[in-house]
């Protein structure tokens, strides 16, 4: 009897507990919308640049931020460092989502946001506005990345554009045959390579999925892959079950599907091109190719904390990261396409700029930036709602069983 | 020194004000373990049940503290969690039932058939897995399971094929690593039972494991189950090495917290292998091997 009414007790407890922490809602809730779906809180830019605090917290993807300690020939942080006197100290994130819950714990300063965490950072505050004319560099980048709707916000600037590229189809070139020309190799179920397939391990892959519906399955109507209604929501989480039947691993973390490729329990699936470089080091037989469906990509943004602690040592690093030299050096290295225009004369491969399109506007037009998908249709149709980002995570979840 | 040795000294007043209340004394003694047990434990675990009422705002990722329970009928409604929560269980099963095959002969030598010497040598030997690190045990089995793996170099001349990377390699590297929680209980516990008992038994003809052997070594069967069970039930790291595109409980967690950002979620899902666990300590205790720890 006692243990059932303590039990009892503890229940109530709990739940008074819950409801009087209540009515305090977390916050921002957008109240007004306008052409982003929302407005951001109002914080206000850094107005100008003052001595570096002596050092810097960073959340950046695997590669962004190179000390040397990975590949000798990689380092620009120590020359940074030399320079402004800001120690850099780097969390590598495996996956937007991670970026954002990690940005949330306060206790970074800057992160290299994609499109499907920008928003999201911008919308709770998370990041404050960026003063882009103290970053020298900023007039370098090109037209086509400044003042888009994944990195700003009514014509203020968020960010700074750091570099972008696709999700390219990676396939180990022993081992795949014919070499693949379409994401069908890794959404058919009677796929060759069952068993030996990798997909990303994050609901934004949903997007991939409906982005190869749209080429393959014309009536569904999919425009943009990050736009999806319902009836097409449920179309491209079925294509993921299936696929999931032959898929070998999903892969998060970098090290582990490179390491995946090059003892061959993985033969091919999405990667990205910094991936593939380093198996390419290693001498693995792999081989990259944009599908002819077009592919899924980013286009990642340098963001400052709202309540950074060092913001100056933040924005010496906007400007160090977007600067002619180490913006193609990190780009080469990397497998994007640089940000800064001037980046391109100082590559060491000098067509490197040309075979990542750097400068080929059209291009882009084929690659689908991540984007975080809203209950207000990206693709501007008025007439359904849009299935959110809440519904994609719970998605993911099912996809995997 | 010397105002330890003053008569009157402040320590010596100290120590006859504890000598003359005994509350004092145990209050002094008790506190720092109690504010622990309910200021870092349960605290922490109260915290995880009221977050588990509350929800995110879908596109800032904010918290909304206002009680539903909307979570909870997620988790009901979706048989997704469901086939989880059986699979997780099922995998802590597999692990403990592993596990205690294994340790019951290993330990049974240690304790009554080695040396000695040779006990200490065995006891040494059985921890020193322990000061490996976690990650690189886990990662050293993926490299074994992999389809270029020591584990296929082994079994391809008897024309076998290794499971590769799935529950199954999940099941193998969790009773690997947890091996030990359970060898060493149940040492402990067979070292209890007298020689002179299974001398007995034999000569009587009595059905030693079942009727000598079992009673004693089943509290500390029950032990080690509980180590083996209750680790193997949140693990959520060795799955993601070696198991492929399988997802424990623990996944689920760590990817609404690190993943989706949605905190009250992953609290509802925490509340699962919980309930678990007091539902197997319960049943344990209803055997009575609790009360012979």
């Amino acid at each position: 009897m006692r243990p059932t009414r303590l039990a009892l007790v503890a229940v109530a407890a709990v739940s008074l507990l819950a409801a009087g922490c209540g009515g305090k809602s977390g916050g921002s809730h957008h109240g007004g919308t306008d052409a982003a779906g929302f407005t951001p809180p109002k914080i206000a830019a850094l107005s100008s640049l003052g001595q570096g605090e002596g050092q810097v917290n960073l959340v950046s993807w695997a590669g962004y931020v190179e000390d040397g300690s990975n590949n000798k020939a990689l380092d620009w942080v120590h020359p940074f460092e030399q320079q402004t006197g800001c120690k850099v100290n780097n969390k590598v994130a495996g996956t937007s989502d991670e970026m954002l819950s990690l940005m949330k714990t306060g206790q970074y300063d800057a992160v290299s946001a994609s499109g499907d965490a920008s928003l999201r950072l911008i919308a709770s505050g998370t990041v404050a506005p960026v003063n882009t004319s103290l970053v020298p560099n900023y007039a370098d980048i090109f037209p086509d990345l400044k003042n888009k709707p994944w990195n700003s916000v009514d014509g203020k600037m968020y960010g700074i554009p750091h570099g972008r590229g696709a999700n390219t189809l990676m396939y180990r070139t022993d081992k795949v045959n014919p070499a693949p020309d379409s994401w069908s190799v890794v959404f058919d179920p009677n796929s060759p390579y069952k068993g030996h397939i990798t997909a990303y391990d994050s609901p934004i892959y949903i997007a991939d999925a409906a982005l190869y519906l749209s080429a393959t399955q014309p009536a569904l109507g999919i425009k943009d892959p990050y736009a999806l209604d319902q009836k097409q929501f449920d179309a491209a989480v079925n294509l993921l079950k299936e696929q999931k039947k032959i898929v070998g691993e999903y892969w998060s973390d970098a090290t582990k599907t490179q390491q995946s490729f090059k003892s061959g329990d993985t033969l091919l699936g999405t990667t990205w091109q910094v991936i593939a470089n380093g198996l390419m080091g290693e001498k693995a037989p792999v081989q990259t190719v944009l599908p002819k469906e077009g592919a899924t990509g980013w286009s990642d943004t340098w963001m400052v904390a709202a309540k950074a602690q060092h913001p100056n040592c933040a924005y010496k690093w906007f400007d160090w990261v977007v600067s002619p030299k180490v913006n193609a050096q990190i780009a080469e290295s990397w497998g994007e396409a640089p940000a800064n225009s001037k980046a391109c004369a100082l590559t060491a491969d000098k067509k490197f700029c040309d075979t990542y399109h750097a400068a080929d506007a059209p291009y882009w037009t084929k690659v689908h930036y991540w984007n975080t998908p809203i209950a207000q249709c990206l693709d501007g149709r008025k007439d359904v709602t849009c299935v959110d980002y809440s519904k994609w995570t719970q998605a993911w979840t099912q996809i995997k069983g | 020194m010397s105002t330890i040795a003053t008569p009157g000294g402040p320590v010596r007043r100290l120590a006859g004000l504890l000598y003359r209340r005994p509350y004092l004394r145990l209050a002094g003694l008790l506190s720092a373990p109690l504010l622990w047990l309910v200021v870092a434990y349960l605290g922490a675990l109260a915290a995880l049940f009221a977050a588990a009422f509350w929800t995110t705002d879908v596109f800032t990722g904010e918290v909304v503290r206002q009680f539903n329970l909307g979570n909870f009928q997620e988790l009901w409604s979706q048989g997704v969690y469901r086939t989880i929560t059986l699979r997780s269980v099922g995998v802590a099963v597999a692990v403990t039932v592993v596990d205690g095959v294994i340790a019951f002969p290993m330990a049974f030598y240690m304790a009554k058939i080695a040396s000695p010497r040779a006990q200490r040598w065995l006891v040494i030997a059985v921890l020193t897995p322990l000061w490996a690190s976690y990650l690189v045990k886990a990662y050293a089995w993926r490299v074994m399971f992999s389809g270029t793996g020591v584990l296929n170099w082994v079994l391809d001349p008897f024309g076998i094929h290794g499971p590769g990377y799935g529950l199954p390699a999940t099941v193998v590297t969790l009773a690997y690593l947890w091996l030990p929680y359970m060898i060493l209980p149940l040492y402990a516990g067979l070292e209890r039972l007298p020689n002179s008992l299974l001398d007995a038994s034999g000569d009587l003809g009595a059905r030693t494991f079942r009727t000598v052997i079992w009673p004693v070594a089943f509290p500390a069967v029950i032990a080690g189950s509980i180590f083996t069970f209750s680790l193997s039930l949140g693990d959520y790291i060795t799955v993601k090495i070696v198991g492929g595109k399988s997802q424990l409980i623990g996944n689920v967690v760590y990817d609404n917290v690190g993943a989706a950002n949605n905190l009250p979620f992953a609290a509802a899902v925490a509340t699962i292998p919980v309930a678990v666990m007091v539902i197997y300590l319960v049943a344990v205790r209803r055997t009575g091997a609790l009360d012979n720890l």
